[in-house]
């Protein structure tokens, strides 16, 4: 079932990266964190990118996500081709057509809770969308504490708000880095539900890096990189599955 | 630990750096003002002292139970001259002479216009340069210095006065002199000895005789020979080595209340500096977190952390000292070159560096900024060691401002209640201490309140705020958000915004109230006054009313006299036309002076128990008795108080009289062409002052204005260090906040919104240190309007709102101009460093 769905799907992309470099410094000091890195991310699916430290997983999806430029290559976000952006139009890209959840300081202590949530439509100046905001609020549970500034709240709960405000805008896609790096296993399960809920029942598209085998297999499809490099990829994961692959490469690299 | 100090110095250079530039700027304030009145006096002392290089000793007559025990004589001359020791002797006269210069207009700028005799053909005093010494009434001799200024030459015919009437003689010589005035910019206009003694005093006297030792004969011993050849007790004798003393006395406490006034300044800008300190060390403190939390870990003791603090506030303190030194003698090299081109002509002299200064200098630097770094340094050595292995950010101290605010709160209301009960104390002057103690209190009081009235007030300014969107509303939340650190910050400037405000409102209501007073109390068209503040020539009243349009004068006469043996200042006045030419509230009978009816003040009549129709008896200064009876009891003010009678009946009783103002009502009123009439009937001359009530007004304004001004000019300092500040409290706050800076640029808030956030932040904390400052500056203003207003009846509370507006604007000015650096800053902060975890 899952298969036949993806299939269905992968005829839109929400985010695409086509031979993307990113080499920081010159000579001796050259790094090459990403290699000629191709990769579709498709609507309505949720994707993990896996690999070891330094691997390039973050600086893949920071130059996706617009966070970061790139030295070649291609990124689209939708239509939108991001190496002729100039600042303020990405600021305004990531505004409208992206959201974000961080491993941490994620939220303003200034701010309540539903204040942090519309914040992205608050910096554009928009009304938000009342019902979906109540469906997104619904969804994640925190129709109870939307009052509370982020230090009333626990960190599974302070997560929660950053999901809600990533999907309140109804973005084209959500980027999370280490979404449940900080978090206790039972809440990280939480926050890992509601990301897959979101594309499942609204469609969402996710794109998520992690170390965590647990939290990869929550996705519909891995990435995995390598020196920055695209090495496999794992559709219908599970953590077993996930940890199997990941020890290949930990065993590649060591004999290489 | 001295190593470890060190380096964190040179690790945190830039954060440093505004501490500082704090530091230097407040020493540099305090050694530039010690070295420019040390410079200033040392070279006064020096030209004082070869002003009396003639003069060995110097004579003038004793003084006893308010008289004159001898006069100066030729004979008393002649005895001088005589006795053994003795070079030479010469007898001096002087006294106020206004010279005008070519174009009619007085010369001296308000320094001091002297004029005096040339004695003799060859004046030892004053060695010519060029012509002949004055000879008759008709020849003057100029210093060179003036004749310099004005263009003089010898052959010229000069304008002059000495009591009203003009004198127009030939300029006769030229000479030199080290007279410290005309040094400074004053004018000595010399006449022969004969003229001189017509024009200053009486005919055949001197007011002092200048004596000078024969070679070998020391200043003492001449002063013996002296005192053994004159009768005994009638000359006070002093020695050309006492005069120059005193006169370097005189200079020292002159320069002294300047000095004051500038340290006072200095000491301002220091004591808002302290803020500045102390909010970088705290923050030094905090961001170092882990590192002194490993220190104590490893084994340092709370007391080594709290000296590593202080070492390192040590060495910023040295090196913000030196350099403050430094920078402080070329600002008094600099503020003496600057007074030299308004015209004061100090004398010249070296540069004076004491050794005073450079202690006190580095001693204020260095103590300053250790005592700042003191309460940071404390708080350094509570970290616990355990507080290196917690990865995350040690959060801020949010300790209870419970204590504070019940602190704070009772020390306001004491310094409220205190100004309060001055404000109602009959003797204004007494009034004074009280007032100071509680407006220090209030000060002291709000100051430990800011961060609690942060809240409410920035509250109050989010309706503005919410124009600019999530921006603005962020930094609203952002500005109280640490209200110890905002209340220092914003307290700087509060500081300096009191003193302004309330000097303003003071300042103001008193011009205006004198303003007032000449307006409402004076019916004249014109004033006629000496303008050396002198005692006019009568002859001033009868050319005046001689003049054309003339119709109402009257001279306003001063007279001395006894009354139930007090003594009391009779006023004489021309009682047929006084009424006409004033308006003065009647309280009791009628305003008629003529005969022996006088009208008396308030004031007065309380004290001696009069009322309209009472009867008394005045002692004049010939001892005459004369019987006056109360016709009236009017309203004091400035310019009219006491007793004023008919000058028929005080004239037959006074020798020498003389005029303080003369009192004119022209037919047409005031106009250009009645004053040059007035003006011409003197004679244009230099001396005499013609003013109508919008020229006293002006005078009055004028002088409030520069007053004013020197004293925003003093203030600047205190609001220049105060936007360091907030430029130091910006860049913590930008430094702090940066995560969450990275998270709102990555969730879409473009660079010119973190600016705007950065400004509007800065914005929001500047205009509360002002609305606060100008808050207590207009309270404090009216408090002292109180006291002034028992004394100044016509004083009003006026609000000038135009130049609160102003203050309110460069407050939002200083705000903007602070924010340009930390914002440029948030803006350019790497997005992906700041919202990576730790």
């Amino acid at each position: 079932m899952t298969t036949a769905s993806l299939v269905d799907r992968s005829t839109a992309v929400a985010a695409r990266a086509t031979e993307l470099s990113k080499i920081y410094g010159q000579g001796e000091t050259r790094v090459v964190a990403l290699d000629q890195v191709s990769v579709e991310f498709r609507q309505a699916e949720f994707t993990a990118i896996m690999g070891p430290s330094g691997s390039g997983k973050s600086t893949l999806m920071h130059c996706v996500a617009g966070l970061d430029t790139f030295t070649s290559g291609s990124v689209r976000i939708g239509e939108t081709e991001l190496a002729s952006l100039k600042d303020r139009q990405l600021t305004r890209l990531r505004r409208d057509k992206i959201g974000f959840i961080f491993q941490a300081f994620n939220l303003l202590p200034t701010l309540t809770a539903l204040e942090n949530i519309t914040l992205p439509m608050d910096i554009a100046g928009r009304k938000p969308d009342q019902r979906w905001l109540e469906t997104v609020i619904d969804m994640v549970g925190l129709s109870g504490r939307l009052g509370h500034r982020p230090a009333q709240l626990s960190g599974g709960q302070q997560q929660r708000v950053a999901v809600a405000r990533a999907l309140a805008s109804r973005p084209e896609i959500v980027f999370g880095d280490e979404p449940t790096g900080n978090l206790d296993s039972r809440s990280g399960a939480e926050v890992l539900g509601f990301l897959r809920n979101s594309v499942r029942e609204l469609g969402q598209t996710v794109v998520m890096v992690t170390h965590d085998p647990v939290a990869a297999a929550y996705a519909d499809r891995v990435v995995f990189l390598a020196d920055g490099r695209i090495v496999d990829e794992l559709y219908g994961p599970t953590a077993d599955k996930v940890l199997d692959r990941m020890k290949r490469f930990d065993a590649k690299g060591r004999t290489s | 630990m001295f190593r470890t100090a060190l380096r964190n110095v040179l690790a945190h250079r830039a954060r440093l750096l505004m501490t500082v530039l704090a530091v230097l700027l407040g020493v540099a304030f305090v050694s530039g003002t010690l070295v420019f009145t040390d410079t200033v006096s040392a070279a006064y002392e020096k030209s004082s002292a070869k002003g009396f290089d003639d003069v060995d000793v110097s004579l003038t007559p004793a003084w006893k139970d308010g008289e004159e025990q001898t006069e100066l004589t030729p004979a008393l001359l002649g005895r001088v001259a005589k006795t053994d020791g003795v070079a030479s002797a010469v007898g001096g006269v002087g006294g106020f002479t206004a010279l005008a210069d070519r174009d009619g207009d007085p010369v001296g700028d308000g320094w001091q216009v002297r004029g005096a005799n040339y004695w003799g053909t060859d004046d030892p005093r004053y060695p010519l340069t060029e012509g002949h010494a004055p000879e008759g009434g008709g020849e003057v001799a100029l210093d060179a210095a003036t004749a310099e200024r004005t263009g003089y030459r010898v052959g010229d015919t000069v304008r002059l006065s000495v009591d009203g009437p003009v004198l127009t003689p030939t300029v006769s010589g030229i000479f030199t002199t080290d007279d410290g005035t005309v040094a400074a910019g004053g004018s000595l206009t010399l006449f022969d000895t004969a003229t001189a003694q017509r024009l200053f005093g009486t005919t055949g006297r001197y007011d002092e005789i200048i004596v000078t030792a024969d070679p070998g004969v020391g200043q003492s011993a001449l002063t013996a020979a002296l005192r053994k050849a004159l009768p005994e007790d009638t000359v006070e004798m002093t020695t050309g080595a006492e005069l120059a003393a005193d006169q370097a006395e005189a200079t020292a406490s002159s320069m002294d209340s300047l000095k004051q006034t500038l340290l006072v300044a200095a000491g301002l800008s220091l004591f808002v500096g302290t803020f500045l300190i102390a909010n970088t060390f705290t923050m030094l403190v905090a961001q170092r977190t882990k590192e002194l939390a490993l220190m104590r870990a490893v084994g340092a003791s709370r007391r080594q952390v709290t000296r590593s603090v202080l070492i390192e506030a040590f060495v910023v303190g040295v090196i913000a000292s030196v350099t403050g030194l430094l920078a402080g003698i070329g600002i008094g090299a600099g503020l003496r070159a600057l007074m030299d081109s308004f015209g004061a002509n100090f004398p010249d002299g070296p540069l004076v560096v004491g050794g005073g200064t450079v202690g006190a200098a580095l001693a204020v630097g260095v103590l300053v900024t250790m005592l700042a770094a003191w309460l940071p340094g404390r708080r350094a050595a509570k970290i616990p060691p355990v507080a290196a292995m917690n990865s995350v950010h040690a959060a801020p101290t949010t300790r209870s401002l419970v204590l504070r605010n019940t602190i704070g709160s009772l020390v306001t209301a004491a310094g409220v209640a205190v100004v309060l009960a001055a404000t109602t104390m009959d003797d204004a002057t007494g009034a004074q201490a009280p007032m100071g103690l509680g407006a220090g209190l209030v000060v002291i009081g709000v100051f430990v309140l800011t961060p609690l009235l942060s809240r409410p007030l920035i509250a109050a300014a989010a309706p503005v705020l919410r124009v600019f969107g999530v921006s603005g509303k962020l930094a609203r939340q952002n500005a109280v958000r640490n209200p110890r650190r905002t209340a220092a910050t914003a307290s700087a400037l509060m500081i300096g915004l009191t003193l302004i405000t309330g000097m303003t409102v003071a300042a103001i209501g008193v011009q205006q109230a004198i303003g007032r007073m000449a307006s409402d109390s004076v019916r004249a068209d014109y004033v006629v006054s000496m303008a050396g503040g002198g005692v006019l020539s009568p002859d001033v009243e009868k050319k005046l009313a001689g003049a054309d349009g003339v119709t109402a004068i009257s001279p306003m006469r001063n007279a001395y006299s006894t009354v139930d043996g007090r003594d009391e200042y009779l006023t004489g006045v021309t009682g047929s036309a006084f009424g006409k030419l004033t308006d003065l509230p009647v309280t009791d009978g009628a305003f008629t002076i003529g005969g022996t009816r006088v009208v008396v003040d308030e004031d007065t009549a309380g004290r001696h128990g009069w009322r309209a129709g009472s009867t008394f008896t005045a002692v004049h200064e010939d001892d005459a008795r004369q019987k006056l009876t109360v016709a009236g009891v009017y309203e004091p003010n400035e310019m009219f108080r006491g007793i004023m009678l008919d000058l028929a009946a005080l004239a037959p009783h006074q020798d020498e009289p003389g005029d303080m103002q003369v009192l004119v009502k022209t037919a047409d009123g005031a106009s250009g062409a009645a004053k040059d009439g007035l003006e011409k009937a003197l004679g244009d001359s230099p001396a005499v002052a013609v003013q109508d009530k919008q020229d006293i007004s002006e005078g009055i304004a004028g002088m409030v204005t520069m007053m004013l001004n020197i004293l925003y000019g003093l203030l600047a300092m205190a609001v220049i260090v105060a936007v360091l500040g907030v430029v130091n409290t910006l860049a913590m706050s930008v430094f702090e906040r940066s995560q969450e800076i990275g998270m709102l640029r990555a969730i879409g808030l473009d660079r010119a919104g973190v600016k705007r956030m950065v400004r509007l932040e800065s914005l929001v904390i500047s205009l509360f240190g002002a609305v606060l400052g100008i808050g207590l500056g207009v309270f404090f203003g009216w408090a002292a309007g109180e006291l002034v207003g028992s004394r100044l009846t016509t004083y009003e509370l006026v609000l000038p709102w135009g130049r609160i507006a102003v203050f309110l604007a460069l407050a939002a000015v200083v705000g903007v101009l602070a924010a340009l650096w930390p914002a440029r800053r948030a803006a350019r902060l790497d997005m992906l460093s700041a919202i990576k975890a730790e």
